[in-house]
């Protein structure tokens, strides 16, 4: 083999020997045909009652350290958020465009973030954002990028994290999840704070991600 | 039923009393016992030290062998892994069709000795008694390839006076693997001394497997460091039984596992 | 394929040999105690995650369903990888990404300078990669004068310790606490540090911090690539993969051509076996799941680097070809009695385990590493924790048989000692009558070996390293067989295949 490869040739060479390797040409058909009866005899969904689904969840997010209040509607956001940032003496926290207005506490602060810098959002106290859905088994919540879930940074550089979940979003397993979801948006799953156990297998919350995870799961 | 033994060649050469406990257990329960002097080797060890070609002679002669056995019976868990899950490919390898379907038709009859006993003949009391403290140490082929799960411990905790203590990570490979104990022996070393500890550890008297390989890499060690722990395999428990009427005894007078004996000889002047 | 020229830090010395040096204790003025440490750490990590591990698989009942269906999947993407790789391409250019395809460590270390030159960085921040490790990428940027900048916490000890991962999710858990609180206190300049985790990891957030606001250039690894969106999946716990993957200008991303899923919706699968296998989590802190460059959110510029670097050949033999489904999960080396005990540096492999030990070889085109298939006692823990089936034992005997084959094929090989010992017993187990009589021979010849307590306590060569540690029981003077025919000959004797049918 030369040392020097010039561009473009290795993708023929590549495609070439993965054809070769297989032992047929490299123009194919027929992979949908096979992956459609491939085997998957597991859960995809599960008939969980969503009385199980949500003590589910709030365990899981128990045992991450991610703090969760129930709220019975929407109209009770507010005041949820309200006294979640008197509790952590927060004057206030950034917020995602199409938040709806009616969930903002009168008294505090709530600077857009979308034109912030990720400096600017650095010095922000914390971020409210929604979810996509949420997912009992794991204690997940995924966002996707767009209204009321902001961009991915937005839920990374700031320190605290608030995210508002319906209940009606709320799915038992991993696969249920997935037909709720846009392949095509940036797409982040976030299962508590921030975390690592690089030592000594220690778990320990908080590292580069938001070190404080609230969630506010409503009913509707 | 009509049974014929595979000893496994390192049982017939190093550890007899094994193949004799077996003979006695299933003649007791009224079976009628052959040995098929014309047997060898399973073909493991070339095979599993990658000897691919010279294991082939090895295994076709084992099947010609058993090819018109009624029921094999093993007492080494290790040799049953190798047939069922490396002969039809083996096969497969050499292109032999025929081979194949001689091993398809053999391997619904060869079984392991404590498999063959809970699993094929539905018994888990063997009558037997053997007063000792005794750890099981769960070899890799009986739990991992043949899924023994529970089937020794049941026929254990039906031993008479045999109480059967815990052994720490049970499941952790005792590091003999074959030639792996002399290619790579200071890791295999390293693994005994975490499994001897263990054992030690247990205040066990005797160490039992269904397989004689680990038990003799396992007695290694604990004779190396001249410890009061013995190791024998299960088929020399089940054999120590309460109404033995005298005739030889299979056990005597094997020098290596005078436990055994020992315990045989209690056992037959308990019953008197 | 050709073997490249040595281009990776690690130099290869045979396993029994580094694993020998592993498992000594040194001298005790030249490194007080190192050993003993590191095998402590790796035993107390892998002790700590197989406990995690097992009780988080215990809890779902479709496990093995799962198992399967992974192993299904990725051996389906196998057998039609160009198909699924051409897919990836046109999405995720489709959507602003830019592909490049990489034949070897060489190949990839080009396009990633070439990518990199005309931000002309003074320093780039990597996310944990195994392919960059693999193709030797650190050394290659810093000769280049870009200094690269790991910012997973263990990928950062390891760097600040001039150190070689030792595991592929965990790199640094041959590491105590105490050992890295004095690596950070020295290298931050934070003597006032403590040896609790959190004082650690903290002091890498601040330490990071900046660095992740400012570097315009980030270099990462990828879990999935996803054909049917040209998407990429990335899994990560600290959040350091995030700000990788969204803050800089510039991604590229270094990823192996067998990482790529059918469909987006495939993740249902390997979200649920990935985190479980690896970390013992039922799901990890971050998933990032992005394609191309969507507009307004994340680097304006992406590439992917489609690396082959030996792995297409193994696509070549359907026995081995499995190797390619691993999805990188670790569970084989949390798993394996032998990694317990040598940690991942014996291995002197990126990939160390049971999973280096035969995707090593292969990648080498069985042109170095002939030991690592070796490296192990075949006791299958690792296939059953694999979350993609793959029977490790299996390809590694395939594997010992392809060395065997080299090994004949030279005069010295076949003249060898264990050549001639294995060709030898397989000659003498092909015949019932011929391994008797060696026995009986055996049972004459032991006779020097045997000490007064009937036990061999010393034996020559190849057979030394057993009585080293272990003594061996003398052959007694009569085997089984002789015993049989000295007790039942009254019994008829059953020759092969002659003989009768019984009832």
């Amino acid at each position: 083999m030369n040392n020097q490869i010039q561009p473009g040739d290795s993708r023929q060479r590549i495609l070439a020997r993965i054809a070769a390797s297989l032992g047929r040409d490299p123009a194919i058909a027929a992979a949908s045909a096979a992956y459609a009866v491939l085997p998957r005899h597991y859960r995809a969904t599960a008939a969980t009652p969503p009385a199980q689904s949500i003590s589910r969840f709030l365990d899981r997010l128990h045992e991450y350290n991610a703090a969760c209040v129930r709220v019975a509607s929407e109209a009770g956001i507010a005041a949820a958020i309200a006294a979640v940032l008197a509790a952590r003496s927060q004057s206030g926290l950034a917020v995602v465009s199409g938040i709806p207005p009616a969930w903002l506490p009168p008294g505090f602060n709530f600077p857009l973030a979308n034109p912030l810098t990720a400096e600017e959002l650095d010095r922000q106290p914390g971020i409210l954002t929604a979810c996509a859905v949420a997912i009992a088994e794991t204690g997940s919540l995924v966002l996707q990028s767009g209204p009321r879930q902001g961009l991915r940074l937005h839920t990374l550089v700031p320190d605290h994290h608030l995210c508002i979940v319906f209940e009606s979003q709320l799915v038992a397993t991993v696969p249920e999840a997935f037909p709720r979801l846009d392949p095509n948006l940036p797409t982040t799953f976030i299962s508590g704070p921030s975390a690592t156990a690089d030592i000594e297998m220690t778990r320990i919350k908080g590292v580069h991600g938001p070190r404080s995870l609230h969630v506010l799961l409503v009913a509707d | 039923m009509r049974i014929s033994l595979f000893i496994a060649c390192y049982n017939d050469a190093l550890f007899p009393q094994t193949g004799k406990a077996a003979v006695r257990v299933l003649e007791r329960l009224g079976h009628q016992v052959e040995f098929r002097p014309a047997q060898t080797c399973c073909g493991q060890m070339h095979w599993n030290t990658g000897y691919l070609r010279e294991a082939l002679p090895i295994l076709r002669h084992f099947v010609r062998v058993f090819a018109d056995a009624e029921t094999v019976v093993v007492p080494s868990s290790s040799c049953v892994a190798m047939i069922r899950d490396h002969y039809l490919k083996a096969a497969a390898m050499d292109n032999d069709p025929a081979l194949a379907r001689e091993v398809k038709a053999l391997l619904p009859r060869v079984f392991e000795f404590t498999e063959f006993l809970v699993r094929k003949l539905g018994i888990d009391d063997l009558g037997a008694r053997f007063t000792h403290k005794v750890a099981y140490h769960p070899s890799c082929h009986s739990a991992r390839s043949l899924h023994l799960d529970e089937i020794p411990l049941r026929l254990l905790r039906h031993v008479r006076g045999l109480d059967l203590v815990p052994l720490a990570n049970a499941q952790e490979c005792c590091g003999f693997g074959g030639t792996f104990a002399l290619k790579n022996a200071d890791v295999s070393s390293a693994m005994l001394a975490d499994k001897v500890r263990c054992v030690l550890n247990s205040g066990a008297e005797v160490i039992t497997a269904v397989d004689n390989s680990c038990l003799m890499h396992i007695y290694g060690s604990l004779h190396r460091q001249r410890t009061f722990v013995r190791a024998v395999h299960l088929a020399e428990i089940l054999a120590c039984s309460e109404d033995e009427s005298g005739g030889e005894s299979v056990l005597a007078p094997d020098q290596h596992y005078a436990l055994a004996e020992h315990s045989a000889r209690v056992a037959t002047e308990t019953a008197q | 394929m050709k073997p490249e020229a040595n281009s990776s830090p690690w130099n290869r010395r045979d396993f029994p040999e580094a694993a020998r040096e592993a498992l000594a204790a040194e001298p005790l003025p030249t490194a007080p105690f190192e050993h003993s440490q590191t095998r402590r750490n790796v035993r107390h990590a892998t002790d700590i995650i197989q406990a995690k591990r097992n009780a988080v698989v215990a809890e779902l009942p479709e496990w093995q369903a799962l198992r399967s269906a992974g192993a299904a999947i990725r051996a389906h993407t196998l057998e039609h990888l160009d198909h699924y790789l051409l897919e990836f391409e046109a999405n995720c250019v489709r959507r602003g990404g830019h592909v490049h395809w990489a034949a070897d460590a060489a190949d990839a270390r080009r396009l990633v300078l070439e990518i990199l030159a005309p931000h002309a960085p003074r320093e780039v921040i990597k996310i944990k990669t195994m392919t960059s490790e693999e193709i030797g990428l650190n050394a290659c940027l810093e000769e280049h004068g870009i200094h690269p900048v790991e910012t997973d916490l263990a990928e950062l000890i390891i760097q600040l310790g001039h150190d070689r991962p030792s595991h592929f999710v965990v790199p640094a858990l041959h590491k105590s606490r105490g050992q890295i609180r004095d690596l950070f206190a020295s290298a931050m300049h934070r003597p006032e540090l403590t040896d609790s985790p959190e004082e650690l990891a903290a002091a890498a957030r601040s330490y990071l911090r900046q660095k992740f606001l400012t570097t315009p250039v980030a270099i990462s690894g990828a879990n999935f690539l996803l054909a049917d969106t040209g998407g990429v999946c990335i899994v990560e716990s600290e959040g350091n993969g995030r700000m990788c993957l969204t803050l800089p200008d510039v991604l590229v991303t270094v990823v192996g051509i067998e990482k790529v899923l059918p469909c987006f919706q495939d993740l249902e699968v390997f979200l649920q076996t990935l985190p479980r296998s690896a970390t013992g989590e039922r799901m990890n802190p971050y998933n990032s799941i992005w394609s191309g460059t969507p507009a307004g959110d994340g680097p304006r510029e992406f590439h992917v680097i489609l690396l082959d670097n030996g792995r297409s050949p193994i696509l070549a033999d359907a026995e081995s070809r499995q190797t390619l489904r691993c999805i990188r999960c670790a569970a084989c080396l949390n798993a394996c009695p032998v990694y317990h005990q040598t940690g991942g540096h014996a291995y002197e492999s990126v990939y160390a385990g049971p999973i280096g030990a035969i995707l090593t070889p292969q990648l080498h085109a069985m042109h170095d590493a002939q030991s690592l298939p070796y490296a192990s006692s075949l006791c299958g823990a690792c296939y059953e924790v694999c979350p993609v089936e793959i029977n490790i034992p299996e390809v590694l005997i395939h594997l010992r048989s392809q060395v065997v084959q080299q090994q004949q094929s030279t005069l010295t090989g076949s003249l060898g000692l264990w050549n001639i010992a294995m060709k030898s017993a397989a000659f003498l187990m092909q015949d019932g009558g011929r391994l008797g009589a060696a026995v009986r021979l055996a049972q004459t010849a032991q006779a020097p070996l045997v000490s007064r307590n009937g036990f061999i306590e010393w034996m020559p060569g190849p057979l030394s390293g057993w009585t080293k540690t272990r003594d061996l029981p003398a052959l007694p003077a009569e085997s089984f067989r002789a015993w049989w025919r000295r007790t039942r000959s009254a019994q008829p004797a059953t020759p092969a295949a002659s003989e009768p049918h019984h009832e």
